[in-house]
């Protein structure tokens, strides 16, 4: 697709496909062109755009706070230990108010889950059209830089938290607990099918939920900047301006949401009921 | 919108990056801020420490002031009394010694007076015995009229 002058669903069609590199039926391992042949590959395809941001965005992530372990000491902190030490301790707090157990993973995990999808949620914040054009000059058709606009990246985060909250309550609680939990409440042993429908999709929702909450946000966000980038030029920064300060909350608060509620999926993981 | 395989590899990456903070990130960085907390809480102590260490040596000296204070009173009015005693002990020899004076003196004086009665009362009969000589023109026999002189000398 070659946009020359394209009209405006052209331009908004365009800004939202991925890099695509998968097994198209006719032309075999390939790049997608457009949004169809995309589609037409199916599940063995993936999106190199997000796969690139987000691990480059978790390379820069793991290589900032690497960098303040390393120069972590009992001293006075500076430079940017100070700034992982205020992470730290944040996540830190969040977890001890919530999850009460005692787990080496769950800090972590929520500091990673915070300042990942807080970096790649700001890549939102970059002008819609700046990255995408400069890989257009080079050559790479399509380019969406905001790996949390990709419901597979948002997925596959949430699957991960899901199969933990899998792992532990069969951890803690034991298999046939778990099975218990979502088999024997809340109406007894009598309506065990209802019960498990009701817990199952209890449980299921939990992933789900925590997947398209992020993405639908920042995908609304995107989707709005790509619209205001449609106005004429002089009437842009009207718009544009008030809703990337807003956005600024957004991004945050998702971040912080997706960490919250994975420490309450997982507490709740640790818990007998 | 599509599902693919980005998902497997979303999942991948997540997995390796909560794994990396999980062993090289968070321990460190937690056992420092733990060792920070552990030093600032024993700082805090040793200046607590310190505070009533302080407090309990300033009572101390205000201890060791107020037992100075009344051992020198105690001191300066020892000393007063011994002052005033050995004074009075003075005055007591010094009116001893004048009484002592004053009655070796009376004592000499006596004696002297005695004495010079005496040596007078023996002039007297000497002068006696040699107006009486005059008067008889003859020598007194001092053996002869040795009682009768020495009657006569004791009665002046």
């Amino acid at each position: 697709m070659a946009l020359q002058n394209p009209t405006p669903s052209e331009y908004i069609q365009h800004h939202l496909t991925n890099l695509t590199y998968g097994y198209h039926p006719e032309n075999g391992w390939s790049f997608a062109h457009g949004a169809k042949e995309a589609a037409e590959m199916g599940f063995m395809a993936i999106h190199v755009d997000t796969m690139a941001w987000s691990v480059g965005l978790g390379i820069l992530f793991c290589w900032l706070f690497r960098a303040g372990a390393k120069a972590a000491h009992a001293g006075v902190p500076t430079g940017v230990l100070n700034f992982v030490e205020l992470m730290v301790e944040f996540v830190d707090k969040s977890v001890k108010e919530t999850f009460h157990g005692k787990s080496n993973l769950i800090a972590p995990l929520a500091l990673t889950i915070c300042c990942w999808i807080f970096l790649m949620n700001l890549m939102d914040l970059v002008p819609v059209d700046l990255v995408p054009y400069l890989f257009m000059v080079s050559g790479v058709e399509y380019m969406k830089i905001v790996p949390t606009t990709d419901v597979n990246a948002t997925l596959g985060m949430s699957i991960g938290v899901f199969l933990l909250i899998v792992i532990y309550s069969i951890k803690i609680k034991g298999v046939s607990g778990f099975v218990g939990e979502l088999t024997l409440q809340p109406f007894g042993k009598w309506m065990i099918p209802f019960n498990f429908l009701l817990e199952g999709v209890g449980l299921i929702a939990k992933p789900i939920s925590l997947a398209l909450r992020l993405f639908g946000n920042l995908y609304a966000g995107e989707l709005i900047f790509i619209l205001i980038a449609l106005l004429p030029f002089y009437l842009q920064w009207f718009l544009s301006v008030p809703w990337a300060i807003f956005h600024i909350l957004v991004i945050v608060l998702q971040a912080f949401i997706f960490m919250m509620l994975t420490i309450v999926y997982l507490s709740m993981a640790h818990e007998h009921h | 919108m599509n599902l693919n395989l980005t998902l497997i590899g979303q999942l991948i990456a997540f997995t390796i990056f909560v794994i990396f903070c999980m062993k090289y990130v968070w321990p460190p960085i937690s056992g420092a801020l733990a060792e920070r907390q552990k030093r600032i809480a024993e700082g805090l102590d040793a200046a607590d420490k310190a505070a009533r260490d302080l407090e309990s040596a300033k009572s101390q000296i205000e201890d060791e002031l107020k037992q100075a204070r009344s051992q020198v009173t105690e001191l300066v009015e020892q000393a007063n009394k011994r002052s005033s005693q050995i004074v009075e002990e003075a005055q007591d020899k010094a009116r001893a010694e004048a009484e002592k004076i004053l009655m070796s003196a009376q004592a000499q004086i006596a004696q002297d007076a005695a004495q010079a009665r005496e040596s007078l009362r023996a002039d007297v009969a000497k002068l006696a015995i040699v107006g009486a000589e005059r008067v008889l023109g003859a020598t007194v026999d001092q053996a002869a009229h040795k009682k009768l002189l020495a009657e006569l000398a004791e009665e002046l």
